[in-house]
């Protein structure tokens, strides 16, 4: 019974009109949450929080800085998931999704890189060392830049796609690099603040700020992920009759 | 006039003991993009869709 209802969903789901149909409200939900998420956790970390013993004040960028890096791993996740689902099935949302997230996921991993920047001058002494952690992070920032540049780079559409998807598959080697890279290199980066079933690495008092936001930035950016796709699902199924239906209505 | 409690904590909030404007440049960059991404999807929607009501309500030339 689940695995029939998780096919009905993929089908569903690859229906860009059921689609559009359904994910209006969620997109209002998600910017809501997201953004009082967002606000309540920046709140708590910039007025409520100690001064970390080494770090001071500048610690409180922790609470922007982990959640723009860890979101922008987790849409390239999404985007190489749909780069395999657009090669093997050539399912045609999953290719609007990569199209749709792709400068999402740039503009995340720039505030992730600007905000380490910031934070380094104070805590390391200079905004930029190459080490494996921030070379493997401006990596995924190409990467997602490449993404975009190569769909404009290819005259025809289909072949574009398929070019896009496979780059976004192949690029997925990155992930690991970045999560692993301070664990396996001797980075100035420190390691994680917390991490899935270990104990955190930080005092408690900076967890809940920190677990807030990365929630708000999962809700909200997830809510633009969805806005953008449904652009891209008007402007490239303009011919279809639904559209049409659904523009003069509104 | 000495400085009350309320600027203390005002001063403490702002310069944070000289990385303020550190804390404070990361946090108005972060704001900006995402009140940016916010904002782009649903104003490119919406220019799509004008496009559209004026390519479709224009009398075409086989009207």
């Amino acid at each position: 019974m689940t695995m029939g209802w998780i096919k009905t969903t993929f089908h569903k789901a690859g229906s860009p009109r059921w689609f559009f149909a359904g994910s209006r409200r969620w997109v209002i939900g998600l910017y809501v949450v997201g953004a009082l998420l967002i606000v309540a956790g920046s709140t708590w970390g910039l007025g409520f929080v100690p001064p970390e013993r080494l770090q001071g004040n500048s610690v409180r960028i922790l609470f922007i800085h982990a959640p723009a890096a860890h979101l922008a791993e987790a849409i390239y996740v999404a985007i190489a998931i749909a780069g395999f689902v657009f090669l093997v099935w050539r399912m045609k949302m999953a290719d609007m999704l990569i199209q749709a997230a792709a400068p999402i996921g740039l503009v995340v991993t720039v505030v992730a890189l600007a905000t380490g920047i910031i934070w380094g001058i104070p805590t390391w002494g200079t905004g930029w060392v190459w080490d494996a952690r921030t070379v493997s992070t401006l990596l995924l920032a190409f990467l997602f830049f490449g993404l975009v540049a190569l769909r404009e780079a290819i005259g025809r559409p289909d072949r574009a796609s398929r070019a896009v998807a496979l780059l976004a598959l192949v690029g997925v080697v990155n992930i690991p690099i970045i999560k692993y890279s301070v664990d396996w290199f001797a980075t100035l980066h420190q390691p994680p603040s917390i991490e899935i079933g270990k104990k955190p690495a930080i005092a408690a008092v900076f967890l809940w700020p920190l677990a807030i936001n990365v929630l708000g930035f999962y809700c909200f950016v997830a809510g633009v992920v969805i806005a953008a796709l449904r652009a891209r699902i008007v402007e490239r199924e303009a011919g279809a009759q639904w559209v049409r239906d659904w523009v003069m209505k509104s | 006039m000495g400085a009350g409690l309320g600027d203390e904590i005002m001063n403490e909030l702002f310069a944070m003991g000289g990385h303020g404007i550190y804390v404070w440049s990361a946090y108005a960059l972060s704001l900006a993009a995402l009140v940016g991404l916010g904002v782009w999807p649903l104003a490119s929607l919406r220019a799509t869709m004008r496009r559209f009501k004026d390519s479709t309500t224009r009398p075409g030339p086989d009207k």
